[in-house]
């Protein structure tokens, strides 16, 4: 990758990496030769000049073991440098760059891991989640790239799901949870599910009927009224029972599990403020045939 | 007072006692976020005791506080007495005390507070940058005014090295502190992406360079013959490695950013000059100790000379290590893994800091006309300083290297064989070396505080006469 805007500055960084070598090569070769001043009986004697009462310098040579390390790391800049990109927008000899680096790594690792995965493509996920070898591998493609969000144990944690349980945003057959991975989700509750006139009183009346759906009794708010507003605004995603819209990632509300958290303040701060998640796609990232692995290994989780 | 006659000792006084205690309060943020590292609930869920804004207070205190002060402190000390002339230029050296003084404290201030322009070793926002370049061109106009009315007739190597050191950190911090203010407390640098990043680290590594190696080889090329009471090894020696180091070093800073967004010469060039840079680090390090044989036997008597011996012995470690981790398929190893925070340690305590605390060794008494009160504290903070030195490297070494090997791990079916969190565990043991390593440094530097107390108290100092230069025979 070269991006100089006119070729001035190729000629300016090859000019001063090899001026500079140069020079320390001179510098070298000059000094590298003779040794300092001898006394009268050829023994060590100081240049003459003293500062401070008595520092004085002598004129040793420069030891030969570290002028010939000098030397090597000198010569090895130079050949670095024909080989490799370096010197300006002089590609090097080997037409190295990192990025076909990359590539051929890549290349190489896809051909010697590529069939490991491919051969359980064929395979539905329902017979492979009975594959032993084949479950470890999803388990361990899942620690490389999903725990991050979801936990370790597929736990999940406040905004990321639980993997192990049976409830399911977007729904738990495997080909809902292979659309999940391949092209990502975007879960999104509006705030005040967009009715954005609804008081504070309003609020918690939703909240109220939105506890008693799972059998809960909220401290606050009246739910008979909140019932109305339920079934005028909610019941889009959520559905009138309350058992959400998979098609569209609608909570289920009668399970007592809670993704953004259960207290009233959690619940409350939900309707007010809505809540927005994100699960990245994966499909082009990790390729079919991985994708088809974790499938089976998180559909498994939830479907001993 | 301000005699012509005399030397300026108060300036170097004042700097020297100030090295000592930022030296304190920078280790020992050090050693805090190093037991945050091992055991995470010591922040206590308070943002001012957070690792992300005690880090930099902790490098900034000891880099620029303890450090600045003892570059400060020897080389107008060095600076006078190779001249043979008081300090130029009458009260700007009082001014860059107090100046400096001021931003150490603003940056205490600051850094927990969360003020941050986010660039590693120049998080001070601009109205602090400001300050400290115009603390630093005062700093400039009293040393090279001091060189240019010297009595002698040469300038001794150790001024070659501060003044290298002045120039060049002046010009790497105004051009990484370009920044565009959008308030008091925060700017914007004006360079963007990956000119950023190089921009820098063109800075980071040089700070490296010229801070904490240019200016230190400045002290080693005054205190070590001093003590040894024997001349400088070779002459030519010093001017092969000084032009050689102050082209090379210029050039390194690629190296921190290998496999990333930068373009592929100038990692090509950084790596390259890193290498070379190996002998011209190694001439400094050679000169110091031949400069030392031939005072063997001062080794056994004298805890001072210790401090000095041990310091360039890991100055040529540590320059040694550095160029290895800037070849590329090294780095691909060490870089982001704690191995990185061990070579700089083995710099920063092992070079820095001993070259220092020997300097100051060899100051105080004269600064202070007094003995120093004791020889066996010295002896015993030698003693714990080398062992800390040596626990936090090679705890840093096999937790950086494990880390390296974990990240890279693979199993038969190309999949990583550990998460992070497993390398994150597998670090907590060496973690709790390194806080123990560091807390014995720590330890010592608390047993020189004390020490050098103990010396000043109830000292009278004097102002030195400037004796008359020994002209060339």
């Amino acid at each position: 990758m070269f991006d100089f805007v006119s070729p001035f500055w190729s000629w300016f960084i090859i000019a001063g990496t090899g001026g500079g070598i140069i020079a320390m090569f001179i510098l070298n070769i000059w000094l590298g030769k003779d040794s300092g001043p001898k006394g009268e009986n050829g023994e060590t004697v100081t240049m003459g000049h003293v500062w401070d009462e008595d520092l004085a310098e002598y004129n040793n040579p420069l030891p030969k073991w570290w002028l010939n390390m000098f030397y090597i790391t000198l010569v090895f800049g130079i050949v670095y440098l024909i080989l490799y990109p370096g010197m300006g927008s002089f590609q090097g000899v080997l037409g190295w760059t990192q990025a076909n680096q990359y590539d051929t790594e890549v290349k190489a690792a896809d051909a010697q891991y590529g069939p490991l995965y491919e051969k359980h493509l064929k395979v539905p996920v329902a017979a492979l989640v009975k594959d032993a070898d084949a479950l470890k591998m999803g388990e361990r493609l899942y620690l490389n790239y999903c725990t991050v969000c979801h936990g370790s144990d597929a736990g999940g944690g406040p905004g990321y799901p639980n993997l192990r349980d049976e409830d399911w945003l977007w729904g738990g057959t495997p080909e809902q949870i292979k659309a999940g991975i391949t092209n990502g989700r975007m879960g999104m509750m509006p705030p005040k599910g967009g009715k954005t006139d609804m008081t504070e009183a309003d609020v918690q009346d939703v909240a109220a009927y939105v506890f008693s759906l799972s059998g809960r009794d909220a401290k606050a708010g009246d739910a008979a009224k909140g019932k109305t507003t339920f079934d005028t605004v909610c019941m889009a995603c959520h559905l009138p029972d309350g058992k959400g819209n998979q098609a569209l990632g609608g909570a289920n509300l009668t399970d007592n599990i809670w993704l953004y958290g259960g207290s009233e303040k959690a619940v409350h701060k939900t309707i007010t403020e809505g809540r927005s998640g994100k699960m990245p796609a994966h499909g082009e990232f990790l390729g079919e045939a991985k994708v088809h692995l974790l499938t089976a290994y998180i559909y498994s989780l939830s479907n001993k | 007072m301000a005699d012509q006659a005399t030397y300026n000792y108060k300036v170097v006084r004042q700097f020297s006692i100030m090295a000592i205690v930022w030296g304190i309060v920078g280790m020992t943020v050090g050693v805090y976020i190093a037991a945050e590292l091992a055991w995470p609930f010591l922040n206590f869920d308070i943002p001012y005791l957070s690792f992300g804004r005690l880090r930099p207070l902790h490098t900034n205190a000891v880099i620029f506080a303890f450090g600045g002060s003892v570059l400060f402190a020897t080389s107008y000390y060095v600076v006078q007495r190779t001249c043979h002339t008081r300090l130029f230029g009458g009260g700007l050296a009082a001014f860059t005390f107090w100046g400096w003084q001021l931003v150490i404290v603003l940056a205490a201030l600051s850094f927990p507070l969360g003020i941050t322009s986010s660039k590693e070793y120049a998080e001070l926002e601009w109205p602090i940058d400001i300050l400290i370049t115009v603390i630093w061109v005062v700093y400039a106009v009293v040393f090279f005014g001091t060189i240019m009315k010297r009595k002698t007739p040469h300038i001794y190597v150790a001024n070659w090295f501060y003044g290298a050191f002045i120039i060049t950190i002046a010009v790497l911090h105004i051009f990484n502190n370009l920044e565009i203010p959008v308030s008091l407390t925060k700017s914007y640098s004006v360079y963007a992406g990956v000119q950023d990043a190089m921009v820098q680290w063109w800075y980071g590594h040089n700070a490296v360079g010229f801070f904490l190696t240019a200016g230190f080889l400045g002290m080693m090329y005054y205190f070590v013959p001093k003590q040894a009471g024997r001349p400088v090894y070779s002459y030519r020696l010093s001017i092969v490695h000084f032009w050689a180091l102050v082209f090379t070093y210029i050039w390194a800073g690629p190296h921190h950013l290998h496999y990333t967004a930068l373009p592929d010469w100038t990692q090509s060039l950084g790596m390259v000059m890193s290498l070379i840079l190996l002998a011209p680090s190694w001439g400094g390090m050679i000169n110091g100790i031949m400069t030392l044989s031939g005072a063997w036997e001062k080794l056994r008597s004298d805890p001072v000379i210790r401090f000095m011996i041990v310091s360039l012995s890991f100055y040529g470690m540590s320059t040694f290590e550095g160029p290895m981790m800037a070849i590329k398929t090294v780095n691909a190893l060490s870089h982001y893994t704690d191995w990185t925070v061990g070579h700089v340690h083995s710099g920063a305590l092992g070079w820095v800091a001993m070259v220092s605390m020997g300097s100051l060794y060899y100051m105080i008494p004269r600064l202070f006309n007094k003995e120093m009160y004791s020889m066996k504290l010295i002896e015993i903070h030698f003693w714990l300083a080398t062992i800390g030195v040596l626990l936090y490297i090679s705890s840093m070494w096999v937790s950086g290297i494990m880390q390296g090997l974990m990240w890279r791990a693979v199993n038969a079916d190309g999949t990583l064989t550990y998460s992070f969190i497993e390398s994150v565990e597998a670090m907590h043991p060496f973690y709790v070396i390194r806080m123990l390593g560091g807390l014995l440094f720590l330890a010592g530097m608390c047993i020189m505080a004390l020490n050098v107390w103990r010396t000043v108290a109830g000292s009278e100092p004097q102002e030195a006469k400037i004796p008359e230069p020994v002209l060339a025979h």
